[in-house]
C-alpha cells in the first residue's frame, strides 16, 4: 500500500492569530498536488506546521502518516519518517560547511534510529553520492565547501533545497516556491532536476506561482488556498486557470475567505 | 575582602622561608623570590574598585585553603587533548608544579633548541635565563597575584629556539593538577632571530570537577623575523580558581599566531597583552571560551602598538551556557609614535541560555594619527529558525545546538592550522553542550 499522509481539518495559530481555519489534504505518495493561492493565504505555513515548527501552534485537527499521528513527533523525527519541506525562506548556518551538513543529515534521515554520537556514513560513500548529485544538478563542486546558505544568492539557496531533496529522497516532499528568484533557465533546470531525482516516486506537494515547475511536474491535483482555507480543489486546469486568468474569480466565489486573507495581510503589513 | 585578608596559615612568612629552604636555586633568584614576597606582603588584594576586576567576585576564594607547590609534589599522568594524532617534537609534562616527564627529539636538541623544565633550565642555562628573570614582562607588582606568583612559581616550562632554527613539529607541554592542589607554572619562550616553532600547552585536572588554585604567567619573546605558533588550552576541573598574566613580546617583522582557549575553572581572570615592539610586528589572537554552570571568565586584552607598520588582529568567541559569564575588556593602545597602525578587535558571544551574561567592553586608545583600528562586538542567542531548519533535515534538537555552535566557533576554527588542535577543541566544545534554554 502507498503511503499517505493526511491533513484533517487543521486549525494553526501563529502567536494567537488563527491562519488556517479547517484544511482538509490528502496526499498519497507518487502524487503531485499543486498548492496555490494569493500571497498570505497560508501555503507556507501550512508547510511549516507540517514540519512542526514551535511557532505553528496546531489548535485542531491532525496530520497523519499512514494513520501515525504526526504531531506527537518533533520536526527532526518527522524528517526521519520521510516528510521533507524545501523552504521558502531557507536559514543560514554560519560556519557549518553544505557537505557536513548534508552528511549528518542524510545519515540520521536513512537510519532513523541512529542515537546522537554514532558514527556518520562512510565519508567517501558519502563523496562520491554528493558529486553525482551535484552533477545532475549542474552545481559546482566548490558548493559543498560553502557553509550552508551563508551569502547564497536567492537562486543558489533554492537549488541547495533541491541538493537536499535529491540526497533525502524523502517519501513527501512540500516545495514551497522553490521555483522562485531563479532566472528562466534555473526555473527550467530546477523543473527538470525535480523530475528526474525521482519526484514520481515522492508525494509532492508544489507551492508555485509559475507553470515551468508543474509542466514537468504535472499535478493530478490542484488546490487553491484563500484565508487559510483550500477553498477550491480540481485537476490541472485548475492551475492553468490561475496562471492565466489570476484570482478574481476565486476571491469573488469565496468572498468570505478573501476578507480573512485580506484580514491577515493587513496584520502582517501592520507588523502585528 | 576580609576573606582575604585574614592570616593565610599556607602562604605565610614562615612558609615562604621553608618553600625557599626547598629551591636547590641560584642567590640571584632567590633574592629575587623574596623581593616579590615583599611586595606580595606591602600589596592589597584587587577589590571590585579597580577596574580589572571590577566584574570579578572573589569572595568566595580562600588562598588558605591552597598549600603551596612542594617539589615532588605531584605525579598525576593526564593525557592531553592537544597532543592526540601529531607527531611532536618534545613534550614537557608537570603535575601540582613538578616535572612528571620530559622529552626533546635528538636532532631538534642537537640546533641547539631548549625545551624543558625550568629545574634543570637553571641548571645548565642560569646566565641565559637570568635577564629574562630580572627584568620579566610581567612586573611582580603588577597586582598581588602576580607578586604572590612572582614569589612562589614553581614549574612549568622553558622553550628557547636559537636564532634560525626553525622547527617543524609542534611542542608540547601539559599541566596537570590534582584535587585540591596548587600550580603556579610559568611559561617562558624566547624565539631569536629567525627563528620558528609552534608550542601547544594545556592544563587538565584529575577530574572534570576538580578544585584547586592556579596563578601563573606566561612570558614570550618573538625576535626579529621569528613567527610563532602558540596555543594554550584552559581545561582545569570546573572547581580551579585560575589567575594568569600573559604577556607577548613581538619583535621587527616577526609574526605571532595565538590562540587561546578556555573551558575550566570555576573562575578564571586572564590578562592577555600583546606588545608589537618593533616596526612590522604582527600579531593574530584568537580565542575560544565555552562557559557553563557557574563558571566565570573574565579576559582582559591589550594590543599594545609600541611601533610603526604593525598589524593586530583580534577575535575572541565565546559560547555560554547555564548561568555562565564571561566578561571582555579589550584595548587597542597605540603610542604616538605607531603610525600605519592596522588594529582590529572583536568580541562574539553566544547566548546558550536566558540566564547566561555576556560583556564586552572594547575600547581604543590611539594617540598616533595615522592609524586604522576597528572594532565590534555581537551578543545573541541561538537562533531558533537555525534549530528548527536542521530539524527539518533530521539533527535532534542537541545535534542541531551542538551544530550551530561549532558553525559559530568554525570562524576561529578555520584559522587554526594545526589539525589535532582543531580537532581537539571542537569536540571538547561540542560534548559539552547539552541543550539551550
Ligand atoms: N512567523 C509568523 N509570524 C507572524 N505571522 C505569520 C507568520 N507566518 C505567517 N504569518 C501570518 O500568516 C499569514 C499566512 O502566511 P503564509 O503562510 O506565509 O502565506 P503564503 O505562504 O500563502 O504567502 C500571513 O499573512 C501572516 O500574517
Ligand atoms: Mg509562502
Amino acid at each position: 500500500m502507498a503511503d499517505v499522509l493526511k491533513i484533517e481539518n487543521l486549525h494553526v495559530h501563529v502567536e494567537g492569530k488563527p491562519i488556517l481555519r479547517g484544511v482538509n489534504l490528502k496526499l498519497v505518495r507518487g502524487e503531485t498536488h499543486a498548492l496555490m493561492g494569493p500571497n498570505g493565504s497560508g501555503k507556507s505555513t501550512l508547510g511549516l506546521a507540517i514540519m512542526g515548527h514551535p511557532k505553528y501552534e496546531v489548535v485542531e485537527g491532525a496530520i497523519t502518516l499512514n494513520g501515525e499521528d504526526l504531531l506527537e513527533r518533533s520536526p527532526d523525527e518527522r524528517a526521519r519518517s520521510g516528510v521533507f519541506m524545501a523552504f521558502q525562506r531557507p536559514v543560514a548556518i554560519p560556519g557549518v560547511k553544505m557537505a557536513d551538513f548534508l552528511r549528518h543529515a542524510a545519515t540520521n534521515v536513512r537510519n532513523p534510529d541512529r542515537k546522537e554520537g554514532a558514527e556518520l556514513m562512510p565519508m567517501r560513500d558519502f563523496r562520491r553520492e554528493l558529486k553525482a548529485r551535484m552533477s545532475e544538478l549542474k552545481m559546482d563542486v566548490e558548493f559543498a565547501r560553502r557553509y550552508v546558505n551563508d551569502g547564497f544568492s536567492g537562486g543558489e539557496m533554492k537549488r541547495a533545497e533541491i541538493l537536499q531533496l535529491a540526497m533525502l529522497q524523502p517519501k513527501f516532499a512540500i516545495l514551497d516556491e522553490t521555483d522562485s528568484g531563479l532566472d528562466a533557465d534555473a526555473v527550467r533546470l530546477a523543473s527538470e532536476s525535480i523530475a528526474e531525482i525521482g519526484g514520481k516516486e515522492m508525494g509532492l506537494l508544489i507551492i508555485t506561482h509559475h507553470d515551468k515547475l508543474l509542466e514537468h511536474n504535472p499535478p493530478e491535483f490542484t488546490h487553491v488556498m484563500l484565508g487559510g482555507r483550500i477553498v477550491e480543489t480540481g485537476s490541472r486546469e485548475l492551475a492553468d486557470e490561475l496562471h492565466n486568468l489570476g484570482y478574481d474569480r476565486i476571491r469573488a466565489t469565496y468572498p468570505d475567505d478573501e476578507v480573512e486573507n485580506r484580514t491577515l495581510l493587513d496584520k502582517e503589513k501592520a507588523g502585528v | 575582602m576580609t576573606e582575604l585578608s585574614s592570616p593565610c596559615v599556607n602562604f605565610s612568612e614562615t612558609s615562604f622561608d621553608e618553600f625557599l629552604e626547598t629551591r636547590r636555586e641560584p642567590a640571584w633568584l632567590l633574592s629575587l623570590r623574596r623581593a616579590a614576597w615583599q611586595t606580595y606582603c606591602d600589596g592589597d588584594w584587587p577589590t571590585r574598585s579597580d577596574e580589572e576586576w571590577m566584574r570579578t567576585d572573589l569572595r568566595s576564594f580562600r588562598l588558605e585553603r591552597f598549600a603551596p607547590p612542594m617539589a615532588g609534589g605531584g605525579s598525576l599522568r593526564v593525557d592531553g587533548l592537544l597532543s592526540r594524532n601529531v607527531e611532536l617534537a618534545g613534550n614537557v609534562a608537570s603535575a601540582d608544579g613538578s616535572l612528571v616527564e620530559q622529552h626533546l627529539a635528538d636532532e631538534v636538541r642537537q640546533q641547539g633548541v631548549l625545551f624543558g623544565d625550568w629545574e634543570s633550565m637553571l641548571e645548565e642555562h642560569g646566565d641565559l635565563l637570568r635577564p629574562y628573570l630580572e627584568k620579566p614582562l610581567v612586573e611582580s607588582s603588577y597586582d598581588k597575584f602576580a607578586s604572590l606568583h612572582a614569589a612562589y612559581w614553581t614549574g612549568g616550562r622553558v622553550l628557547y629556539v636559537p636564532r634560525g632554527i626553525v622547527i617543524k613539529q609542534p611542542l608540547h607541554s601539559i599541566s596537570a593538577m590534582g584535587d585540591g592542589k596548587t600550580d603556579l607554572g610559568r611559561t617562558l619562550v624566547i624565539l631569536e632571530e629567525g627563528a620558528e616553532a609552534t608550542l601547544l600547552t594545556e592544563t587538565a585536572s584529575s577530574d572534570e570537577s576538580a578544585t584547586g588554585f592556579h596563578c601563573g604567567c606566561t612570558e614570550i619573546y618573538v625576535g626579529p623575523r621569528a613567527r610563532l605558533r602558540f596555543v594554550n588550552l584552559q581545561n582545569w576541573g570546573l572547581g580551579v580558581w585560575h589567575f594568569s598574566q600573559q604577556r607577548v613580546r613581538v619583535g621587527r617583522d616577526a609574526s605571532l599566531q595565538w590562540t587561546t582557549a578556555t573551558l575550566g575553572a570555576r573562575l578564571s581572570q586572564v590578562n592577555q597583552h600583546v606588545v608589537l615592539a618593533e616596526p612590522g610586528a604582527e600579531s593574530q589572537v584568537n580565542g575560544v571560551l565555552f562557559t557553563e554552570g557557574k563558571q566565570h571568565a573574565t579576559c582582559n586584552s591589550l594590543q599594545h602598538h609600541a611601533a610603526t607598520d604593525c598589524r593586530s588582529d583580534f577575535l575572541y568567541k565565546s559560547a555560554l551556557q547555564d548561568t555562565s559569564r564571561t566578561v571582555w575588556r579589550g584595548m587597542i593602545k597605540v603610542d604616538q609614535c605607531a603610525q600605519r597602525t592596522d588594529g582590529y578587535q572583536r568580541n562574539d558571544n553566544l547566548l546558550l541560555s536566558t540566564r547566561a551574561r555576556a560583556d564586552s567592553i572594547p575600547g581604543l586608545e590611539i594617540e598616533a594619527d595615522d592609524v586604522r583600528c576597528t572594532h565590534g562586538s555581537t551578543s545573541g542567542r541561538v537562533d531558533e529558525e537555525l534549530i528548527f531548519y536542521l530539524q527539518c533535515r533530521g539533527f535532534t534538537r542537541k545535534e542541531a545546538i551542538r551544530t550551530v555552535v561549532t558553525g559559530f566557533f568554525q570562524q576561529i576554527f578555520d584559522r587554526i592550522t594545526i589539525e589535532s588542535v582543531r580537532e581537539a577543541m571542537s569536540n571538547a566544545i561540542a560534548r559539552r553542550v547539552r541543550d539551550y534554554e
